[in-house]
Order: C-alpha cells, then sequence, then structure tokens
C-alpha cells in the first residue's frame, strides 16, 4: 500500500529516524502520514485534505480533537490519529494505538490498519480519549505500586516477583519503571490526571520525586 | 516433608482441583472435598483430561499419572477429612462460608491439622477468628491455573505461630511451589493490583473506548503480557470478579475496586466467562487448561 509521510518538527516516538517505514513511503498519496512531536500542528498546513483517503496524525498524550476540533458528539473524518506504544526510551513497540472519532471514516480506519499491518504492526483501534488504552490502564497500576512499595507491602523484588510469577508479566513494574524512567512516567501520568481528576492517576511520591530530580 | 503426609482440599471448583493436582503430583495423599457429588465427579474427570494431556504432550508417563490419580480421592464428606495434616480451603470468598466449613473441620481433624486459606481478598486473622484454632490457620494463595501456575502468596494471620508458618511454607516447596510472603492486606499483593486493574479495563470497555479484542491486543502486544484482560477475565469468570470486587470494596472503599455496572450486567445475563460458554468472547469447549 502506497503511503506519503510528512516529517515535522522533533523527532517521531513511533517511527524514529532511520526507520524502514520512513524509507518505503512514496513521494505522493492518497493516504498521508504525518509524524514528529509537531505532527498536529502540520495538519492545519495541508492541502487538499478532503480529497485523501486518510490522514493519520502522529499524537503524544494529547487527545486528537486538540488537532481536529470537536464538535457536540458528531465529529470525525478522514483524520485519524496514531501512535506506537512506547515506555519512556524503550524503542517504540509493535502496537499502534489508532485514535477515531464518532464519525470517523471507515474507509480511513479500513486504509490505516492495512497500511499498518502491512509495515509489520499490529493495530487496535480506540476512541478519542487521552491515554487511550494502554496509558489509561497501566498508569495508575505503576502509581499504585510506588505507592505500595512506600507503605512496606513488601520489598521491590518481591512486588515485582510475584507479578512476573502470578501474571506472568514479563516485568514487574518497579523494575519496569526504574529501567523505562520515573520522570517519563511522571509526565505521562501528570497529562492523564490533569483530564480525569482521579487520584489514581496521581503522579506517585517516587515518581514526583525523580522528576523534581531532573529539574535541579 | 515428615510432618505433613496428607492434604485435603476443600471446594472442587476450577481452583481447589488445580491445588489437588498440584499436591499429589507432588506426592501427597490428596482428598479433594466438596458438598456436592457431581462437582466432585466433574472434578475428577477434568483432572484426567489434564493428565492424559501431560501424557501426550510426553510431560508424564502413563504410569506416573495412573500413581498420581491413585492419591486422588473425591469425596463429599467431610468426615473423610480426618486423617489430613493440612487442609487447604478453595470454597466461595464468603466469610460465613469459610467459617462453616473451618468449623466443621475444626470438630473433625486432630489437633495439629494446619487450616489454610486460599482467599485471595479476605483477611486471614478474620478467617481464622472463625477457625477454632487461630494459631494454626495461614494463608496460602495459589494463582490460576494452579496446576501451572508457580506462585503462592503466603500470609500470616495474627495469631498464627511462626512454627505453623514455617510447616506450610515448607509444605509449599515440596509442593515445588515458589512461596512469596506478603501481609495480611486485602488482595495481599496479585489482587490489590489485579481487582481494580480489570475493573477499569471494564469500565473501559463500557464507555467505549475500545472493544475487548484491541485491548486484549494492546496490553499483549504493548506490554507483552501473556493473556489479555479479558481473556484473563473470562478465564477466571466474571462472577467471580464480582465476587472479588464486593470482598475487595467492602474492606478497602476504593473506588476503582467497586464493581463496574456492565460486569453486573453480564453476570445477570450468565455471561460469566469460560464456565459459560460466553463472557467477552464465545467459546464451545469445556476443557481443562493445560496439560
Amino acid at each position: 500500500m502506497e503511503y506519503q509521510v510528512i516529517k515535522t518538527e522533533g523527532e517521531s516516538r513511533s517511527f524514529p529516524n532511520g526507520s524502514e517505514f520512513m524509507s518505503n513511503a512514496s513521494e505522493s498519496s492518497e493516504i498521508v502520514v504525518l509524524i514528529g512531536s509537531k505532527a498536529g500542528d502540520a495538519l492545519g498546513a495541508l492541502s487538499d485534505q478532503e480529497s485523501k483517503r486518510a490522514i493519520l496524525v502522529e499524537l503524544g498524550t494529547e487527545c486528537l480533537a486538540l488537532h481536529t476540533g470537536e464538535s457536540r458528539g458528531r465529529e470525525g473524518s478522514n483524520i485519524l490519529g496514531f501512535a506506537r506504544f512506547r515506555l519512556g526510551n524503550d524503542a517504540p513497540s509493535d502496537l499502534v494505538e489508532l485514535v477515531c472519532q464518532p464519525n470517523s471514516s471507515d474507509e480511513a480506519i479500513d486504509s490505516a490498519v492495512q497500511l499498518f499491518k502491512e509495515a509489520g504492526l499490529e493495530v487496535s483501534v480506540c476512541r478519542d480519549f487521552a491515554g487511550r488504552i494502554i496509558d489509561r490502564l497501566v498508569r495508575p497500576y505503576y502509581n499504585e505500586a510506588l505507592r505500595r512499595l512506600d507503605e512496606g507491602l513488601a520489598t521491590a523484588d518481591d512486588l515485582d516477583l510475584t507479578l512476573k510469577l502470578g501474571l506472568g508479566y514479563p516485568e514487574g513494574p518497579i523494575e519496569l519503571l526504574e529501567r523505562a524512567g520515573l520522570a517519563d512516567h511522571h509526565d505521562v501520568t501528570k497529562t492523564l490526571f490533569e483530564v480525569y481528576g482521579e487520584r489514581a492517576y496521581a503522579p506517585a511520591r517516587r515518581a514526583v520525586v525523580a522528576k523534581q530530580r531532573t529539574q535541579r | 516433608m515428615d510432618d505433613i503426609k496428607t492434604v485435603a482440599v476443600a471446594g472442587a471448583g476450577t481452583m481447589g482441583s488445580g491445588i489437588a493436582i498440584v499436591a499429589a503430583r507432588a506426592g501427597f495423599e490428596t482428598y479433594l472435598f466438596d458438598t456436592s457429588e457431581d462437582t466432585v465427579a466433574r472434578a475428577r474427570k477434568q483432572t484426567e483430561g489434564f493428565f492424559a494431556k501431560s501424557v501426550a504432550k510426553g510431560k508424564l508417563t502413563e504410569e506416573q499419572v495412573s500413581e498420581i490419580l491413585g492419591r486422588m480421592h473425591g469425596t463429599s464428606k467431610v468426615e473423610d477429612l480426618a486423617t489430613c495434616d493440612l487442609v487447604i480451603e478453595a470454597v466461595f470468598e464468603d466469610l460465613k462460608v469459610k467459617h462453616d466449613l473451618f468449623g466443621r473441620l475444626n470438630d473433625v481433624c486432630p489437633e495439629h491439622t494446619i487450616f489454610a486459606s486460599n482467599t485471595s481478598t479476605l483477611s486471614i486473622s478474620e478467617i481464622a477468628g472463625g477457625s477454632g484454632r487461630s494459631d494454626r490457620v495461614v494463608g496460602m494463595h495459589f494463582c490460576l491455573p494452579a496446576q501451572l501456575m508457580k506462585l503462592v502468596e503466603m500470609s500470616p494471620g495474627l495469631n498464627t505461630s511462626e512454627e505453623t508458618f514455617n510447616k506450610a511454607w515448607v509444605f509449599c516447596e515440596s509442593l515445588k511451589q515458589k512461596p512469596v510472603r506478603t501481609q495480611d492486606t486485602p488482595g495481599f499483593i496479585l489482587n490489590y493490583f489485579l481487582v481494580p486493574f480489570n475493573n477499569d479495563v471494564i469500565r473501559l470497555i463500557e464507555s467505549g473506548v475500545a472493544e475487548p479484542a484491541d485491548v486484549d491486543r494492546a496490553i499483549k502486544k504493548g506490554l507483552g503480557y501473556p493473556m489479555g484482560p479479558c481473556e484473563l477475565l473470562d478465564l477466571i469468570g466474571l462472577d467471580t470478579q464480582v465476587r472479588l470486587c464486593e470482598a475487595f470494596y467492602e474492606v478497602t472503599k476504593d473506588p476503582r475496586a467497586a464493581c463496574p455496572p456492565l460486569l453486573k450486567r453480564m453476570v445477570a445475563a450468565n455471561r460469566l466467562g469460560r464456565k459459560t460458554g460466553q463472557g467477552f468472547y464465545n467459546y464451545e469447549q469445556d476443557a481443562m487448561f493445560g496439560g
């Protein structure tokens, strides 16, 4: 499937420089993929948007609606959002979260799913909510693990071991956060806390401290 | 180990049957008790099916399986547990049900018999309080499917003697399981994290963010989890998740532990997961997991 990539300012977290996805792109196509940390900002400058089969905008922690606007729950077009899930400084995973709005075009969704699958990725379709699927579910778990570590429920090693052996997780939450970055976790969960206002998303003390240490 | 030779598992559901397999496989004479004879018979049939798969996969020989099955005794009579050195209960997550069971066992079993609870949410100290022998009660929480998973969360109650805890710990290791010591707090470690997480998943689906298959795919592919949360909920049983929520929320009052409305509706519609053939997914088979 042919697609055009428009790289905007700032490195893409989904497709870092040199990725095969970018080198396989065409000069022009009915499917346009905007990537980079400012991908959404470039949407306004894209001409002839209605004629495209799909316009895919790389998202950070923001909602797609920040770039498209919303209207009485009837929003949706050929413009979709996407992000490969990526924890902190880890390499991007093979999972693409494809963000749709209530009236997103079926043709755009089908095209996007096919495009990413042909690139060797798997796709989960979700609606346009902060945190999409994975961050929305795992950030409360990570916060709670950090809080319970503070409260002495068990040692960090036993917490990690229990969750690995009990649920088959490849990593325990404490070792995962240490590796991927507590400060990054702080940034993601703080964004969700601002949107949802729920205690579960409030950055845990250890994440706050880690963030503060990066700012000294 | 020297002190414990004969064990019993009370409750022949999915978890109890799995624990009985672990005990018999490790060489212990094992009674599987349930008040329902039909449940005992069903557990036996599923256990035979599980071991048949073990033979087919080359993990055990037919002779070994014959020996193991010879050590397993199903019964619906509590008096048959009179010779047991340790009894593990795996009945409903209901304090009164557990108190009634341990009360009956306290009359039947010898003084030295240790009572272990496979509870995942209730307090070991509270369970022990109705046992008649609170110094000889310990928490031993196995993971689903017990016949395959190694982890056992072990928790002492406030009155549990060090001797009891140590004996149970050594017994657990002799089962070739991996015990981890936890505090006697709601949900211990595993369910403290899992119950609210699963509820978050159900609320995410209920609010239309994503379909179950998309959630499972995201979690498995994005995080490397072996099962998606909806697949796991269907395996656990949605009615079990409701009971976990009720027990957990009662103690913690954590809003994330409160039972999501969609979960209640699915249970009301008998969409309990694998056990009824329909939950978040549709199923057609009735076989024990693994082999």
